[in-house]
């Protein structure tokens, strides 16, 4: 907690600020909604916001699990292969010049408007930060290491349970730390192409009603679930990863 | 000449635990190894010295299986082929390689586990090996909480549990302090005499290949400069071994050879 009450402060002296701006301005509520109003609608819609919420979780949690295992399982085939490596890396990288933003109505089309395409979406949207991270740990495990494994009885696959995948731990989770991030805002671009549910859908229909105080009580949903995501994968990274700590401390 | 050396290796390869004739390995433009002979019977311990860059590592490297020479035949126990050498070799690696993720004692077990001994086993075989060199209590510790001496003898106990003849030490204490760098050269000729092995020892430090082992040679320029058998008696405290005059007279003949 200590670590956190600078933040804290600042963003407590923000709302403060902002607060006051919106009175002394008199500015109306649908142009521009100070935190007080935000707070009145996160209670007075509750019950809609809430049912929203659970589906976009579930659109988050489900893509970005399935993002994680799609980047692990072809990380793993692009290690062993150096052939896909050259073939397939160049191509992944090419394909983030596509933005989510033109991709989502196509996979509305092509999925419909049920959960399928905004989990694709959010899919999209984590598995690069993932796969390349992963790629790049698996490989930048030291050679000496490897050498040492070969002249004690050990294959490919021990090298590669024993030595490079848990030496590629770290990577892999600052990939997933970066995607956890992103899973949210992928959500919501995968609703705004074709829903009827979800904190993305309740955006939009309030926008046309001039309902301001609830876009920003979704947006604010929207943060609180990007930050349990962000803040389980880092509690994942120490309990899998415990010995980042001490070497720090040699 | 070819066909003198094939026929003349089987039967020096019999007679020897490790043996190399007329080895050469060049890197670069540079034959960093030339036309070396070297002959360790079974259960010999063969000290090898010279300045930093005169090929240790690289023979070291060529003896385990790692690379092969450009000229030349090496045999590990009869087996003359890289796979054959490397089925028969283990090498400690100069840096002790410990994985940071595992514990003192998982480490120590790392061979155990590659030949599919499951866990459980491999860690009821290595706790007593490791509480007899002085790790009881720290066995659940990660490489980075131990001190340097204490990583040395876990990896030196990972190399002894691969359970191979041959053991490659390259320059198994070079990385510490005097004191526990004494204390170790003590304790490994101990654990020597219980688990006989061949061993090879790169080492810059003269004393500490005359201590340990039998056969001293000392390499420059590619070749074996010169070949010392080591006749002082051991098992006494080391500090009247090393001020003897045997062992000064042999240090003095190393030295002269190393300039």
């Amino acid at each position: 907690m200590r670590r956190w009450w600078p933040s804290l402060l600042v963003l407590g002296a923000a709302v403060g600020v902002w607060e006051l701006a919106v009175r002394a301005t008199a500015t109306p509520g649908y142009l521009f909604p100070g935190p007080t109003a935000v707070g009145s609608s996160l209670f007075s819609d509750r019950g809609l916001l809430a049912s929203a919420a659970a589906v976009t979780l579930r659109e988050v949690v489900f893509g970005y699990a399935l993002a994680l295992a799609l980047a692990l399982g072809i990380a793993v085939i692009l290690h062993f292969s150096a052939i896909l490596r050259r073939a397939v890396l160049p191509l992944l990288v090419l394909s983030q010049t596509v933005p989510t933003v033109l991709l989502a109505p196509i996979l509305a089309i092509l999925l419909g408007y049920g959960i399928e395409p905004k989990l694709v979406v959010v899919a999209v949207v984590c598995f690069f930060p993932i796969v390349v991270n992963a790629v790049d740990g698996l490989r930048s495990i030291d050679a000496e290491l490897v050498t040492m494994m070969r002249t004690l009885h050990g294959g490919r696959l021990a090298v590669f349970r024993r030595v490079e995948f848990p030496g590629a731990l770290p990577a892999i989770f600052s990939g997933a730390r970066v995607a956890a991030a992103y899973a949210a805002v992928g959500a919501v671009f995968g609703e705004w192409a074709g829903s009827s549910s979800g904190l993305g859908f309740v955006m939009l229909q309030a926008e046309p009603a001039l309902q301001t105080a609830r876009i920003f009580a979704a947006v604010l949903i929207l943060s609180a679930i990007a930050v349990g995501l962000y803040a389980l994968v880092s509690l994942a990274e120490r309990l899998l990863v415990p010995w980042q700590e001490e070497v720090a401390h040699v | 000449m070819e066909t003198a050396i094939d026929v003349e290796a089987p039967a020096v390869s019999a007679a020897s635990a490790v043996s190399l004739h007329g080895v050469r390995r060049v890197l670069g433009a540079r034959a960093v190894l030339d036309s070396l002979d070297l002959r360790v019977p079974p259960g010999g311990r063969l000290g090898i010295v010279g300045r930093s860059g005169v090929g240790k590592s690289t023979l070291l490297s060529l003896v385990a299986g790692l690379t092969q020479p450009d000229a030349g035949l090496i045999s590990v126990c009869g087996e003359q082929s890289a796979s054959g050498r490397l089925s028969r070799c283990a090498l400690m690696p100069q840096r002790d390689c410990l994985l940071p993720w595992r514990t003192a004692l998982d480490n120590a077990c790392l061979a155990l586990e590659n030949r599919g001994i499951s866990r459980r086993e491999a860690r009821e075989r290595a706790a007593p090996l490791l509480a007899s060199l002085g790790l009881a209590g720290s066995e659940h510790l990660r490489p980075g909480r131990l001190s340097g001496g204490m990583r040395q003898r876990v990896a030196f106990l990972r190399t002894l549990l691969s359970d191979k003849q041959v053991l490659l030490l390259d320059e198994p204490f070079g990385a510490l302090d005097a004191i526990t760098r004494g204390e170790l050269q003590e304790w490994l000729s101990e654990i020597l005499v219980r688990e006989p092995r061949t061993v090879l020892l790169v080492t810059h430090d003269i004393e500490e290949a005359l201590l340990l082992c039998e056969r001293v040679v000392v390499l420059a320029a590619g070749r074996v400069a010169l070949e010392l058998e080591v006749e002082v008696p051991r098992g006494g405290p080391r500090r009247e071994l090393v001020t003897g005059e045997a062992f000064l007279a042999l240090r003095s003949r190393a030295l002269e050879a190393l300039e």
